[in-house]
């Protein structure tokens, strides 16, 4: 039985399937409206995410699928003070898959462990939230056909942001990537991410402050908040928030078929004047979250797709003739 | 000089970083000990130039993970009949389970009842570090939150 924690759970060849059935998904959704009959996916957060909760019911009822679950840890007092491990135990008796935010880190890892079913990370704290990172994969692949060979800019607080490490980690993994890391001095990536990835797979990597000045080189520009709270004083955040706002006189060097990312909800970080250019896919991202999900829970439940599923039927049917 | 030959049957621990021996002793659990223990401070090494000695009289198994973790030049010595019959190499264990703690607040095991402390090694650029493997967080080598 496989869960999916870590990013890196997956080897490059399995997220290329897992990104394929999302593709097929995509392509004919209602082809696919029936997979998870009988099926039932438990959504256990700990702490509200609408948002992310509201993405993995989509998925499962898509696939014809039932959903059961609570939306945070004080609106159910059966959860309140149980241990990770025992609250697994017994969901494991209610549902075939779970998904699981918690404001711990390493809550989801915990709850694997002792779990009968597979168990998907939903965020866990500021550590992980990978399907964030194939929800990004999927976006970057759909729009640019591979997943190498890019040069990919990351700009605004790399230091805090978990979908910015996650997404190096898994980029990384891949031949021909380039990263260009745009950010304040005080928001730059974290060292061990330099050292223990970058270094450590010899990726190339620059760094810069101003996304003007390497705008021209960038095939996607992966954009996050700089959140003010972020900064040791006032003055610091109004010299720099401006640098970090994607404006339209901003992309005027981009490439024409650049891809603009954002792991959503904005705030003010990409201009809404940005939304028209067909260069901005962030909407696609929320959209795509579905799809990459609806191919998660497949795979983990090790569900073929439609397709897949009717060759095999017809090849045995031949076999028994 | 006290020396090895002084050891009939036992272990010697050598080439601990000087002023950290009492440390080990109480580490080890060495002070619940029937047996004789000799603690050596500040004896000289090529090696350290400083450097401390435990030796301990008779066979016991010594944790070689919480060394290995704290120190991996330190050596170990097992003597019998006054002779050196095995020596071990320590090596930064892969794994620490329930050596040492994992500080971060926002750690699943800061509130799990039953959880194991795991730790695991990952290679930077300044030599090896640990892990949780809950979160990730990195050790930061304070010996206070070694379990015992
Ligand atoms: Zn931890």
């Amino acid at each position: 039985m496989r869960h999916l924690i870590d990013p890196l759970d997956f080897t490059v060849e399995e997220i290329e399937a897992l990104l394929d059935v999302a593709d097929e998904i995509a392509a004919d959704r209602q082809a696919f409206r029936q997979v998870c009959q009988g099926k039932t996916l438990a959504t256990l957060f700990y702490e509200a995410s609408t948002r992310t909760r509201l993405s993995f019911e989509a998925a499962m009822l898509n696939l014809g699928g039932n959903v059961l679950g609570f939306a945070t840890a004080d609106s159910s007092s059966a959860v309140k003070g149980e241990s990770v491990a025992d609250t697994i135990r017994t969901v494991s008796c209610y549902a075939d898959i779970c998904a699981m935010r918690h404001p711990k880190e390493g809550a989801p890892l915990r709850a694997s462990r002792f779990s009968r079913i597979p168990v998907i990370n939903a965020g866990d704290g500021g550590h992980q939230h990978p399907t964030q990172t194939l929800t990004d994969l999927m976006t970057i692949r759909r729009r640019r056909k591979q997943l190498g060979n890019i040069t990919i800019g990351l700009c605004g607080d790399l230091k805090f942001g978990r979908t910015v490490h996650s997404l190096i980690k898994s980029l990384a993994r891949y031949e021909g990537v380039k990263f260009i890391l745009i950010s304040p001095e005080e928001l730059r990536v974290p060292d061990y991410v330099i050292e223990e990835v970058l270094w450590d797979k010899g990726v190339p990597f620059v760094e810069a402050e101003d996304m003007e000045l390497v705008m021209d080189q960038l095939d996607i520009l992966y954009m996050t908040r700089v959140q003010k709270e972020r900064f040791f004083n006032e003055e610091d955040y109004v010299r720099l928030k401006d640098t970090y706002i994607l404006t339209p006189d901003k992309l005027a060097a981009a490439k024409p078929d650049m891809a603009i990312l954002h792991p959503l909800p904005r705030v003010n970080e990409i201009s809404i004047d940005v939304d028209q250019d067909p260069r901005a896919a962030y909407f696609e991202q929320a959209q795509n979250g579905v799809y990459v999900r609806m191919a998660l829970i497949m795979m983990l439940l090790e569900l073929a797709s439609p397709a897949a599923a009717m060759a095999k039927d017809g090849a045995s049917i031949k076999e028994g003739r | 000089m006290l020396n090895i030959d002084s050891l009939e049957r036992g272990i010697v621990i050598d080439h601990i970083k000087a002023g950290s021996a009492m440390w080990l002793y109480q580490l080890l659990n060495l002070d619940r000990l029937e047996c004789t223990v000799a603690i050596i401070k500040n004896a000289r090494s090529n090696k350290l130039g400083k450097k401390d000695i435990i030796k301990i009289e008779g066979m016991l198994d010594i944790n070689l993970e919480i060394l290995g973790y704290i120190d991996p030049n330190i050596t170990i010595a097992i003597i019998d009949e006054g002779k050196i019959i095995e020596k071990k190499r320590l090596v930064p264990p892969e794994t620490l389970r329930n050596v040492i703690r994992c500080k971060n607040p926002r750690c699943i095991t800061s509130i799990e009842e039953g959880v194991d402390h795991i730790f695991r090694l990952t290679k930077g650029q300044n030599g090896p570090r640990y892990r949780c493997a809950y979160c990730e967080q990195e050790d930061q080598g304070q010996p206070e939150k070694l379990l015992k």
